[in-house]
This record gives C-alpha cells, structure tokens and sequence, in this order.
C-alpha cells in the first residue's frame, strides 16, 4: 500500500490478510490462492503489509474493549491515511469486525469476503474454471463458519462456487443457520476448553465425515485449522483433504 | 342476581391481582440500563408479526411447531369466548351473542371445539415427550425442581381447562335436546362441531337439573381457571405468552456477529490517542456518574436483556444447539436466562422492601452464573439464531465477560497471553509485525 501511495496510485480494493493469513503456515496457502485469483483477474489490489495490525476481533470477544478500541484506532488512521474503500479479506472474523464493527468508531468501508468477491468474479465471466476435471464428480461438504453464515449471514457464495466446479455438494445434517461451529471462534482459538467429554471440533468433523466427503470446504483459517485437526484425529488425513473455497477454485482454475 | 355479583369481584379482584404482578415486573425490567431501540418501527413491527404471531423460527422443528401452532390458536380464539363468558357473567344472561350472531356465532363455537381438540392432543403429545420420552433438552440441571413443575402444571391446567369447556357445552347440548334450554322450551341442537355428539354421549343419562348443575360447574370452572391461569403466569414461564410480543419488536435488528460498542471505553481511547489531549482538562459538559464497565450484576444489564428473562419459556433449544454444551461443558444459555430472571426477581424483591438503593450483597455473576461457564462460551450465536422469541443469551455472556476482564483483571492465563502478544505484536500470537508480508516472498 505504502509503495501505491508512493507512485500516487490508490488500488481499487485492500486484500486485509489477517493474522492467521500472514504468519500460520497453513493459512498462509489460502493467502497465495486469493492473491493467484486476485492477479489472474487483473484486480487492482494491494496489502498493507507491515502496516497491517489485528483487528482486535479476539480481543472484544474475550471482553477487552479497550484492547480492540486501541487496535481498531490505529487501524482505521491506516485505513483512513491511505483512502481505503473497499476491503476484501479471507477471513470472516476481519470481516465482522471491519464491517460491523469499525463503523461506531469512525471506521467506514465497503468489506466482503473472499468468497462474494470470487463468485461475483465468475458470475461475470472475469474468471473461468478452465479445468472443471479436477473437481467433477467429487463430493464436498461445506463447513459454515459462524461470523461468515450466522453473524453475516452469507451463505449461499460458498456454495455457488462449489457448484460451479461441477462437484458434488453434499450438505452436513447441521449445516447454514444450523450449523454447528468449529470450536475456533469468540477467542477460543487461543485457550484450552473448559472440561467437557468432547472437543467442539472432533463433533464437528464426525459430522463432516458422516457425507463421506473426498473434501471439506471452509471459508474460515481457524475452522479450517479446527477441521483439519479433526481429521488428523480422525486418521482420515489420506482420504479427507480440508480446503478453503479459495483454493479449490484456484486450483481448478489451474493457477 | 348474586351469581353476578360474586363474579363481578371475583374478576375484579383477579384483575387487580394481575396488574399489580404486571406493574412489578415492569418496574423490575426498568431496574436495567438504558437502550434504545426506538428506531425502525416498520421493521420492527414486520419481525413481531414473523416471529411472535406467525410463529416462524418454532418451525425449524416440525413436529412441536406443529403441536404449539395448536395450542396457540387455541388459545387466541378460545380468548374470543372469554369475551361473551364475561359479558354472560356481569348481565346474567345464556349464550349472549348467539342470537345476534346467528350461524356465525355456530361457527365460531365450532371452531373453538375443534382447536380445544387439537390443543388436548398435543397436550397429551407435550406431556409424553416431557416425561415418557424424556427429551434430553427437559431432563437438564437447572430444569430440576419448579421449572419441571412448572412445565407440567400448565399442561394440567390446559387439560382441566378444556374438560370445562366441553362439560358446559355438552351439558348445554343435552338439555337444549330435552327441550330445557335457556329461555326455550323447543327441543333442538346446537349443532356444534365435537359437543353435539360428545354431550349425549357422556350425559344422556343425567336428570335436567343435573345437567344444569354440571352446564354451571363448566361456566364457572372455566372462567375461575382462566382468571386463576391469568395470575399464574407471572410466577411461571408461561409469561412468554405475553412477552414474546413486545420482547420480538424490541429484537436486535443488528447483524448478529456485531457486538455492542462500548461508548465509556471510545472517550478513554480517544483521550489516550489524542496528542494534543489534556488529561486533567474539565470535561466540557458534565459527564454522567462513572459506570462500571461490563455487567457483574443484572442492573449492569440493559433492559432488553431483563425483558429478556422474562420472556424466556425454558425450550432449551438455546442449549440444545449450543457447541459448548453439546461437547459437556457447563454453559447452557437458558441457564443464564433463567440466572438473569430469578436474580432479577430476587434483587427487585430486595429492593422494594428496604428502599432503591439497598444492596444485598449479591450478584449474578459469582453468585448465580460461574466464571467456568462464561469462558466456555463460543459466542457463535447459535443460541441468539435457535430462540423462537428473539432472546439474546449472548450479550449477557459478552457483558459479564467484560467485567471480568476490565474490571477483575480475571482472564484465563492463555487469553491473557493473546492480548498481551495483540498489544505487543499487533497479532494474537507472538510474531514480529515486521514478519507479516513474509507469505509474499515464500514459494
């Protein structure tokens, strides 16, 4: 963003990366896909980079507004300082907060999700599945993330996009409004479980492999880190492969 | 002309009773912090006539919409009778309405006949599934002792209610067969729906006076259990019944994953931000009493998560969907609804004996609801989106939380490790901000 501001140019829209985007290694693969996907459409985007901050969203869930206040200030000066608009970002934790919650503080932008973001991108013919063999015929299950589906009510991106690889869309018994969460969200991720017979993200996955899946699609790091921790559990890590819908149209559309 | 009378007190004195529960349960909900939602009236009526008339989120699960859905219609049109009941009972007069309304007055009573039928089946459905099947969702912790009682006694009640209804019509089918009938000595039918073959069925053999008798033990057991069920309901949590209207107008129209900003907090950041601020400046205009942030105790809370409680009619399907119970932990959502109203009632009890201000020295959050069940908490909204009448479980948790956290310093170890790295790093984890645009340059 810093090297824009530099020629004077202002990118049409800011790929926010987050935290699990830029330093998990597993996220980190979602992060190329968006970027592949991105470049391949000729999308004028940029990132902060450095400059980018959290956005606090771990903290307001774990009852610290002062923590997400001072987060959510200094990013909006960022935000604001180099004119941002419009914000796409891979993961629906940011996008809860930088949609719904940045604008009591001064902070207003125009913010979807990766997944909207490439769906439109097909829809208007910007982005073709060249290779539809990769997919066809194999069934996926789509795991809901909370702040995506229930917070934000997004549901039906995902699975558009699913269904335009000619795959099999296989729902789970819980799924969109009902669906059951991936035991990363409200600053779980962070912490140990509080004593209980099961972990959230083994129920979740028994529910996954109920569908007998080839693959499991997420919109969300932290519910893909939970589902692929469930399917190591599982011992189901050669059949079962845990992908975020970025990188399954980024690898059908052979990038 | 005595039967008059003593029915004139009897409602006089019932409705008293009533209004006088009513008025304190406003008062205790008015204990809350303020909250506005004034706003989108359109909107907000939209969503009451959906949720709360139409009944729509019961209907993600079939089977009990369905028996509610009669239970509920029953109970909307049998009102309607209660208006000719009353009208019969202050002037002295038999079945008021009939002849004005002719055919039309058949009907309506026909229909109510029916809807008393269904009710009954699915009373019976409700109680089998509450205590033969027992339905894990009933056979929880805080559903022991009088929530349980509680649950059956309405459904007793319903079954007593519409035996009632079908001795009086029955009885009054009979004599009007007999040529008995109030101010008519031609033999016919009423020809309702289910009492002009149930009457003669159940009481051909009785004498005439006899079935005046019994047709007046119906009227009055009726309208006595009625006006009693009227003040049962604010002991019981059948008050949803009313509530739920005002309580899905009131809903939060937000989206869900939006967490209430915290203004009090905005000020010291802004301050904290701000160069060119003068710490020990005077505020310009007085600011209010210093609040304390988050909620340790129901009046922290605003008072839509009061009406809240009160609204709440222990369905468990809050619980029932939510992730942490379902995997064992101790959280359940209507645990902290039915926290939030028995602390309500018992500090509202507090208070009105020995003045506004007087403090027992207890608190919902320590008292009632422990800190192991706030941190269990996913806040995935699964509780906010199951509640067939809008309560919003969530904002209560998120609240105590937030005292805890800011007021307590009391954050699990782990979680006191992220805001650490959060304030340090700029990210949960600790990780060199100067590392973030690493992923561009690796293969």
């Amino acid at each position: 963003m810093a090297d824009c501001l530099a020629k004077g140019e202002i990118p049409e829209i800011l790929f926010w990366v987050g935290c699990a985007g830029s330093f998990d290694d597993r996220a980190k693969k979602i992060t190329k896909a968006v970027v592949k996907i991105l470049n391949k459409c000729k999308i004028d985007f940029a990132v902060l980079g450095t400059e980018e901050n959290c956005t606090g969203d771990p903290a307001k869930r774990a009852g610290n507004e002062f923590t997400f206040q001072m987060q959510a200030m200094m990013n909006i000066q960022v935000l604001d300082a180099y004119e941002v608009k419009n914000i796409v970002t891979a993961c629906p934790h940011c996008f809860n907060t930088l949609k719904n919650e940045y604008s009591d503080l001064g902070g207003n932008y125009n913010v979807i999700h990766h997944s909207q973001l490439i769906q439109s991108l097909i829809n208007d013919g910007k982005l073709q599945i060249e290779d539809k063999s990769v997919f066809k015929g194999k069934k996926i299950t789509f795991h809901d993330p909370c702040y995506l589906g229930r917070a934000n009510d997004v549901y039906d991106a995902p699975r558009e996009m699913i269904i335009k690889l000619d795959a099999e869309l296989i729902e789970m018994k819980r799924c969109r409004s009902k669906g059951l969460f991936c035991g990363a969200g409200g600053a779980q991720m962070f912490k140990e479980a509080e004593p209980g017979k099961k972990e959230v993200n083994i129920e979740r996955t028994e529910d996954a492999l109920e569908t007998k899946p080839d693959f499991i699609a997420t919109g969300c790091p932290f519910c893909n880190t939970m589902m692929t921790d469930g399917i190591k559990n599982a011992e189901k890590e050669d059949t079962v492969k845990v992908l975020d819908v970025a990188e399954l149209i980024a690898n059908a559309a052979d990038l | 002309m005595i039967e008059c009378l003593i029915f004139a007190v009897f409602s006089f004195a019932c409705l008293g009773y009533f209004s006088k529960n009513i008025l304190k349960i406003k008062r205790n909900i008015s204990l809350g912090r303020k909250l506005d939602r004034s706003d989108k009236k359109a909107e907000r009526l939209k969503t009451m006539l959906l949720v709360a008339f139409g009944q729509k989120k019961m209907f993600s699960r079939p089977l009990p919409a369905v028996l509610h859905f009669c239970l509920y219609v029953a109970f909307m049109i049998t009102s309607l009778e209660l208006l000719e009941i009353f009208a019969d009972g202050l002037s002295g007069n038999h079945r008021l309405f009939r002849s004005s309304l002719g055919s039309f007055y058949t009907f309506i009573v026909s229909f109510i006949e029916v809807l008393s039928v269904l009710a009954l089946i699915a009373t019976f459905a409700f109680l089998s599934r509450r205590n033969l099947l027992k339905i894990p969702r009933f056979q929880m912790s805080e559903m022991k002792g009088w929530p349980k009682l509680d649950g059956n006694l309405i459904l007793f009640i319903e079954i007593i209610l519409v035996s009632f209804i079908f001795t009086m019509n029955g009885a009054d089918e009979v004599l009007y067969n007999n040529g008995h009938a109030h101010g008519s000595s031609t033999a016919g039918s009423y020809n309702f729906a289910v009492s002009q073959h149930l009457g003669p069925l159940l009481f051909d053999s009785f004498s005439n006076s006899q079935l005046h008798v019994l047709e007046r033990i119906g009227w009055w057991g009726h309208i006595v259990l009625v006006l009693l069920f009227l003040n049962y309901l604010p002991y019981s949590k059948h008050f949803h019944i009313l509530l739920a209207f005002p309580n899905t107008y009131y809903s939060n129209l937000e989206k869900k994953g939006k967490f209430s900003n915290m203004e009090s907090v905005t000020n010291e950041v802004k301050l904290m931000m701000d160069p060119t601020a003068d710490p020990y400046a005077v505020p310009a205009e007085p600011v209010a009493e210093p609040q304390s942030f988050g909620a340790k105790d129901v009046t922290d809370l605003t008072w839509k998560n009061l009406m809240d409680a009160y609204t709440c009619t222990e369905c468990g399907r809050c619980t029932s969907s939510c992730p942490a119970n379902i995997t064992g932990k101790l959280l359940s959502p209507r645990k902290v609804m039915m926290d939030t109203r028995d602390r309500l009632e018992e500090l509202g009890d507090y208070k009105q004996k020995n003045g506004k201000d007087a403090s027992d020295g207890k608190s919902l959050l320590g008292d009632y609801i422990s800190e192991e069940e706030l941190w269990a908490c996913t806040s995935c909204n699964a509780c906010v989106d199951e509640c067939p009448v809008n309560i919003d479980p969530l904002s209560i948790i998120i609240d105590l939380r937030r005292y805890l956290v800011m007021e307590q310093s009391k954050v699990p170890s782990e979680l006191a490790g992220m805001l650490t790295n959060i304030e340090n790093n700029g990210a949960p984890w600790q990780f060199s901000p100067t590392d973030r645009l690493n992923w561009a340059n690796e293969d």
